[in-house]
């Protein structure tokens, strides 16, 4: 469970899909990071990534943690924004059956989790299908 | 002079049938589709809340906007089923456009009246040159009781409008509103369910209003039903707001292309907002708009839109509303809707 800190933290990542750039090599990085990995660059512009891409791979979750449990089953994919740059997101709106590699799809803005019936209420991005 | 500079719909993917619902409850889905002249509504996916529609609603408006979302001043988000009862919608839609923190955010609540107040404060606010865009969002995912006549048209979907004074899309001429205290439709604190008045919700409540409401903008401004291209209404079923222009005197091809009622249900705070919305995907340069909202409790807000040229150059660029009620559609069988609904009572973890 995302803790309120943790996922106030996150915001930025999740609901604008910022990612960061090294001032450097131009390496992007999502979720953002401190330090790049490709030339130890600390310097980073902060970029937003598109929200339509093509599904790369995926995958069919049946047991999921207990907190998705009434979401089972549901795909889970990477999907690739273009530019080398891909993110892994769960898919929705859709039965998993119907999930194909290339097919398009499009990021949207949907509840993550909810901490039971009193807790706080996450957002982010999830991926539907394009048409 | 100042008006829309953007607008933007959202209506999930998921329906289900006034048939499918019937025939759990023994009712004659004939009298259903022909007496509140309902075909199917949408629901929203477990994920989706007054949130979730309200973001995607307010990016489309962003986009055919073509503003810095830092230069939106106020956005208020209008629901009855506002996700949390502590805690603002508004800042979580500020936070996802890129509006924070130079704003000012507050969440309206008045039956299904709550949209088109939050676009009339932040016309207002416009208007008043406080500041430089506002955003009012309507935006629901309402229940009806199991059974109950609600729940053959509570539906979700939502539509955000930002007002700015250059380089709109339709000029905001004229605004009204008419309110009485008039006890039709309530939830109290609580209860998971609304209640209503049955018979009642008709003439001292949406007919009154409605009625008056528009009476008193066509008065005011000296325009009669002859000035106007297109009308729409809040809409809780097909036949209120087919009857309510027939009162005042409007052709019904003046309200279809706003009446989405039969294919989307009743979206409550979205209701008269997604009806506009409609009609800005098609009109054009010098159509005059009426909007006339309702909410129970009960008021109606009303208000006068014209068409300009720049319309026609934004309409594309997203969503249009009638193409999410036609296409791209996904039918549920009562038992998932129920499931997606939260309507079935499990053991809590
Ligand atoms: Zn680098």
């Amino acid at each position: 469970m995302l803790t309120p800190p943790k996922y106030w933290r996150e915001i930025p990542q999740r609901y604008r899909l910022e990612a960061a750039k090294c001032a450097q090599c131009g390496k992007v990085f999502f979720p953002p990071r401190l330090i790049c990995d490709a030339c130890k660059g600390e310097e980073f512009e902060t970029v937003v990534l598109p929200r339509e891409g093509k599904i790369v791979s995926f995958t069919e979750v049946h047991t999921p943690a207990s907190n998705f449990s009434d979401e089972a089953p549901f795909a889970v994919g990477i999907i690739d924004l273009g530019n080398e740059l891909t993110i892994l997101a769960q898919i929705v709106d859709c039965d998993p059956g119907e999930v194909k590699i290339g097919a398009p799809m499009r990021l949207e803005f949907r509840k993550l989790q909810k901490d039971g019936e009193s807790g706080v209420l996450c957002y982010g991005y999830k991926a539907v299908p394009a048409r | 002079m100042e008006g829309i500079v953007g607008y933007g719909a959202y209506v999930p993917r998921n329906r289900i049938k006034v048939e499918e619902i019937a025939k759990v409850w023994g009712a004659d889905a004939p009298s259903y589709k022909r007496g509140l002249m309902l075909e199917e509504k949408s629901v929203p996916s477990p994920d989706q809340d007054v949130i979730t529609m309200s973001v995607e609603a307010a990016r489309r408006a962003v986009l055919r906007a073509g503003i810095n979302p830092k230069d939106i001043g106020a956005i208020y988000v209008g629901s009855e089923s506002h996700p949390y009862a502590v805690k603002p919608s508004g800042t979580v839609v500020a936070e996802a456009i890129g509006a924070t923190p130079d704003i000012h955010c507050a969440d309206f609540e008045f039956a299904c009246k709550a949209g088109s107040e939050g676009m009339f404060v932040a016309f207002g606010l416009v208007r008043a040159g406080l500041i430089k865009y506002g955003l009012g969002i309507g935006a629901d995912t309402s229940q009806g009781a199991p059974g109950d006549a609600l729940e053959y048209s509570a539906s979700a979907g939502a539509a955000a409008y930002i007002f700015g004074k250059d380089d709109v899309i339709a000029t905001v001429d004229a605004s009204y509103s008419y309110m009485t205290d008039t006890p039709d439709f309530w939830r109290r604190e609580y209860q998971f369910y609304p209640r209503h008045g049955g018979r009642f919700t008709g003439e001292p409540a949406y007919f009154k209003h409605v009625l008056g409401a528009a009476r008193g903008i066509l008065e005011q401004t000296g325009l009669t039903p002859k000035d106007f291209k297109y009308v729409t209404f809040h809409q809780p079923n097909g036949k209120f707001p087919l009857r309510a222009g027939a009162m005042l005197g409007f052709e019904k091809a003046k309200i279809e292309q706003g009446w989405l009622v039969p294919k989307l249900g009743n979206t409550y705070s979205g209701a008269s907002p997604l009806g506009l919305s409609a009609i800005l995907d098609v009109a054009k340069p010098g159509d005059r708009i009426l909007m006339v909202s309702y909410g129970s409790g009960a008021g109606s807000d009303a208000f006068v839109f014209t068409a300009t040229k720049r319309l026609a150059d934004v309409q594309n660029m997203t969503f249009k509303t009638w193409d999410m009620l036609n296409n791209h559609k996904r039918y549920l069988e009562y038992g998932e809707y129920a499931k997606f609904r939260g309507k079935i009572n499990k053991i809590q973890d």
